[in-house]
């Protein structure tokens, strides 16, 4: 446990952090960790978020050691896609019994790893620690070594119990693991100057495909994405990159510093989401690129290529441009793609009233507030229940968020769209924003609307009585306006 | 009939199962007004809800005690003491109901104990029920989890009182949908009698949509209710996993009770009728005769579709069981079969053998087979063994509707017979020309392909 807290500190140290460094020195030390209020508290652990970060890595095993909870809970449940294998969608855990919790589970974690290897061949096997089996002091870090000099393939231990915090924290640990195992062990056949890595990105919906034509177009190699749609040998080799961006989130900020630090990659840190945003992150990439020695006709290439996708964009809103202006959006993304999700609204005509800015951090603010002027309706930690008030009012035309919020809207007979981890839809790039701007259409002007909101046959006038009945009925259900814990904000 | 096998292997591969504490806190989600809290780290309530969410398409109140490192070695005292106040200060339930979870179990907290402690020391709390079951994460599935709640919720809470004529408990199964519940409610009702169905999910989540936004449960088993079980004339328990809580509440106030395994099937919903009509002094409402020669009618155009046929089936005991029994008795064979916990009904399932495993066991024996029955974890396999599937159970995450799926009583099983019965003929290979015997020079190349023709 020593090695892991002292990980832990590290991370909450994180020099690139622009939170971070706005705290002092007592505060930092306590890290980003908000202390959890029991009774009131909302959100994945470590474990899931280390899961998160990993999963998306494809022809690997990741093994989840503990008892059923933390996998059989919670498998196959996320929208990361694959080219190749899909190894990583099969679950496996070892699913400790109360033998294992009284003798500690070393050994059937050993023979799991190995039944592992005889039948799936993967290339690799990532071994999560959780609570139960990090309380009863099994040394996950012990076991994968003897593995790995048995097997003759990497098994790595990814040490983020739940019980050390929470997504982001796990997101973090989950690096610090690639960092110290994984990336470096491994050369690429070729290099090019133009390799990049993108970090951070998770190829959710098939996100990450959705840009790549544009980077082959330039001439940009992808030659490692940490960690959508990745190969493990792919990560492994990830070091000999000329440059890195680094998508949106602060979660894997450490791989992308850490990477600078040892391997020179210089990295920026950019979004897929939004015109401006796309652009100026493959501006960002040719600039880099070039730094580093890369011919310097790539920005012009690249300057082209952003003319003609942002002209062919703005022809394809002509029909939306009306439907859309003025549109007034709630948006919950519980952090930081806030403000790269904000200027992209506003750039077809919509009007943000409210947004969330529970994990973003100063700068992030300041960025809000100059797109959305002074008075921008930051929230730190919207309840439920104001969600449901601004919807139900009418302050907010339609809620974006993530899927476990989406019945506020929904229950208020309001539309609702997924931007988070389970959506359907890919939003990344130009294309991504036009279908960002259809699917907001769609929810806005369906049909449904109007006929949800029709009152029932026995609440229309002369059916008064009926009427009230119904309302007393429902308030004796509801025994008044109930105050609101967090319930379902987990975004 | 079956034997039962633990598999011996060290590495769960695709699990079947879920874990006991989210098994009872669905349980919860049965109350009224209620919260329903895990003792644990935060993440073990996230995924749960995340599950729940993703199943019933609702907003799902779940809460957590937040333990950590520290707070797990020292002891979760303050942190349930703390969620509860804050529970009760926040959302006023009338029922703060806390599972445990591996990590609370590893470390030894005496929960009862600490609740002790915490009525004592906090009078403003006597309004509100508190409920709390022990359920490692370690030990059984989620069904497990679900039964160990009800008994809990029976034990800590209903009150032997003289009887109420008429009044009929209904101790629901884990195995059981709101849209069975609905059914199961209106079927007691038929016969006059008033039913206290409990956990009642057809109350808080069956997607209804409320005037306003809660953060507890909004349905379900009254607390009023839950007391006034102690009074009916009977309990009546559905899935054997019921079986617990129908005893205790006997012990308790003296309620007989029956334990039907399922109420899938022609035999058991005969031998409800039979209960209900006794209990009630009725004949059975002519409706239900009228459906009752409709699910005979259905079997019989059914039949045709069913006969040999493959099954391979992943579920809990008691929906195993329910479905596993139905189609037997329609002429189709058990051929693979995979449970998550151990259950004195596996031994009586018409089938070789049950396995106590996972998803890779049951993708090991499923080729070959005509039709999978598992929860949407098998889509992937499914895929990969190109077999018609069919939903059952939680999760259900990849279709909609999971709520509203009804198969109890003599309508809900003749749909769920059509429903099955269409999949094959769906899956039926069109004859062609190939399929039939070779000329005798080809014939043994041939034989590779012969089994696909024998559909
Ligand atoms: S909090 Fe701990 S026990 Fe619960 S899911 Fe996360 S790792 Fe598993």
């Amino acid at each position: 446990m020593s090695t892991l807290s002292s990980k832990v500190q590290e991370v909450f140290d994180e020099p690139a952090c622009g939170k971070n460094q706005a705290k002092g020195e007592k505060e930092r030390k306590k890290g980003c960790t908000k202390q959890l209020v029991p009774g009131a508290a909302a959100g994945g652990c470590a474990f899931d978020g280390a899961k998160i970060a990993l999963q998306p890595i494809t022809d690997v095993a990741h093994l989840v050691h503990g008892p059923i909870a933390c996998e059989g809970n919670s498998w196959d449940n996320r929208g990361a896609k694959s080219s190749g294998s899909s190894l990583y969608r099969t679950g496996f855990t070892t699913d400790i019994n109360e033998l294992d919790v009284v003798y500690g589970g070393e050994k059937h974690l050993f023979k799991s790893v190995k039944e592992i290897f005889d039948k799936y061949d993967p290339a690799a096997v990532f071994v999560y620690q959780t609570c139960v089996t990090a309380l009863i002091g099994d040394d996950i870090e012990a076991v994968c070594k003897a593995a790995t000099q048995k097997f003759g393939k990497p098994v790595i231990p990814i040490d983020a119990p739940g019980f050390v915090g929470n997504k982001n924290l796990g997101n973090k640990l989950a690096g610090e693991a690639l960092l110290d195992y994984v990336i470096g062990t491994e050369e690429p056949d070729t290099t090019t100057p133009y390799d990049i890595n993108i970090i951070g990105e998770y190829n959710l919906a098939g996100e990450l495909w959705q840009v790549k034509p544009l980077l082959d177009e330039m001439g940009v190699r992808i030659l490692s994405c940490i960690s959508g749609d990745a190969k493990y040998r792919e990560v492994a080799y990830s070091h000999r990159a000329k440059a890195a961006m680094m998508v949106c989130s602060k979660a894997m900020i450490n791989i992308a510093r850490k990477m600078e630090e040892r391997y020179e990659i210089p990295f920026f840190e950019g979004s897929f989401y939004g015109i401006t945003d796309m652009s100026d992150s493959l501006r960002n990439i040719a600039r880099l690129l070039v730094d580093k020695g890369a011919p310097a006709d790539l920005l012009e290439r690249t300057e082209a290529i952003i003319r003609r996708e942002e002209a062919a964009f703005w022809v394809q809103m002509v029909p939306y441009k009306d439907r859309l202006k003025g549109v007034k959006v709630l948006l919950i993304t519980g952090g930081v793609k806030s403000w790269s999700v904000v200027s992209a609204l506003q750039e077809v005509g919509m009007e943000i009233v409210g947004t969330s800015v529970k994990k973003s951090t100063l700068e992030d603010k300041q960025k809000i507030k100059e797109l959305m002027g002074e008075d921008a309706h930051m929230v730190d930690d919207m309840t439920p229940r104001e969600m449901y008030k601004m919807l139900k009012d009418a302050e907010a035309d339609i809620m974006l968020s993530g899927g476990r919020s989406q019945f506020i809207a929904l229950k208020a007979k309001m539309p609702w769209l997924d931007i988070n981890q389970e959506r359907h839809h890919a939003y990344a790039g130009y294309d991504g924003m036009v279908t960002l701007v259809r699917e907001i259409a769609n929810a806005l002007y369906n049909p449904i609307w109007e006929q949800v909101r029709k009152p029932a046959p026995w609440e229309m006038q002369g059916d008064k009585k009926l009427a009230t009945e119904n309302t007393e009925h429902t308030e004796v259900l509801l025994g008044g306006f109930r105050s609101v814990p967090s319930v379902a904000s987990v975004v | 009939m079956a034997i039962v096998i633990h598999v011996k292997k060290s590495c769960a591969v695709n699990p079947l199962k879920m874990s006991a504490p989210i098994g009872a806190a669905l349980a919860f989600t049965g109350l009224d007004n209620c919260m329903p809290t895990l003792h644990g780290s935060q993440g073990c309530t996230a995924f749960g809800l995340v599950l729940f969410v993703r199943h019933f398409k609702e907003a799902v109140p779940m809460q957590t005690t937040a333990m950590n490192e520290a707070t797990t070695i020292m002891g979760g005292y303050d942190n349930v003491e703390q969620a509860i106040l804050n529970i009760h200060k926040r959302a006023k339930p009338s029922i703060i109901a806390i599972a445990s979870t591996g990590l609370t179990e590893t470390k030894g907290d005496d929960v009862d104990g600490y609740l002790t402690l915490i009525r004592k020391k906090h009078p403003e709390l006597d309004e509100v029920a508190l409920v709390y079951v022990s359920t490692p994460d370690y030990v059984g599935a989620f069904q497990d989890g679900w039964a160990k709640a009800v008994a809990k919720i029976v034990k800590e809470l209903a009150e032997p009182a003289p009887q109420i004529a008429g009044q009929i408990n209904v101790l629901a199964g884990s195995h059981l949908t709101p849209g069975d519940l609905e059914e199961i409610r209106e079927l007691v009702e038929a016969f006059g009698l008033k039913p206290i169905i409990l956990p009642d999910l057809s109350g808080s989540m069956d997607g209804h949509i409320p005037d306003n936004f809660s953060p507890t449960t909004l349905g379900g088993t009254t607390l009023a209710e839950i007391r006034a079980t102690g009074r009916s004339e009977f309990t009546l328990a559905i899935g054997e996993h019921m079986r617990e809580a129908a005893q205790t509440l006997q012990n308790k106030c003296g309620v007989p009770f029956e334990v039907l395994e399922s109420l899938t099937g022609l035999d058991t919903n005969d031998r409800l009728m039979t209960l209900l009509a006794a209990k009630s002094g009725r004949p059975a409402p002519n409706k239900y005769r009228r459906q009752r020669s409709q699910l005979m009618d259905a079997m019989l155009d059914a039949h045709f579709y069913f006969g040999g046929k493959k099954i391979a089936i992943g579920a809990e005991p008691d929906l195993l069981v329910a479905v596993g029994k139905l189609l037997v008795g329609i002429g189709a064979e058990l051929t693979a079969v995979v449970t998550t916990t151990p259950s004195p009904v596996l031994a009586h399932l018409p089938a070789q053998e049950v396995l106590i495993g996972d998803l890779e066991d049951l993708e090991q024996r499923a080729q070959g087979c005509d039709l999978l029955v598992t929860h949407s974890h098998g889509r992937q396999m499914a895929e990969r063994l190109k077999l018609p599937f069919l939903r059952m159970g939680i999760p259900m995450f990849d279709r909609l509707g999971a709520a509203h799926q009804v198969t109890v009583g003599y309508r809900g099983t003749r749909n769920l017979i059509f429903e099955i019965a269409n999949m094959f003929m769906a899956a039926a290979h069109e004859p062609e020309p190939d399929d039939w015997r070779q000329p005798a020079a080809q014939g043994a190349e041939c034989g590779s392909c012969a089994p696909a023709a024998a559909h």
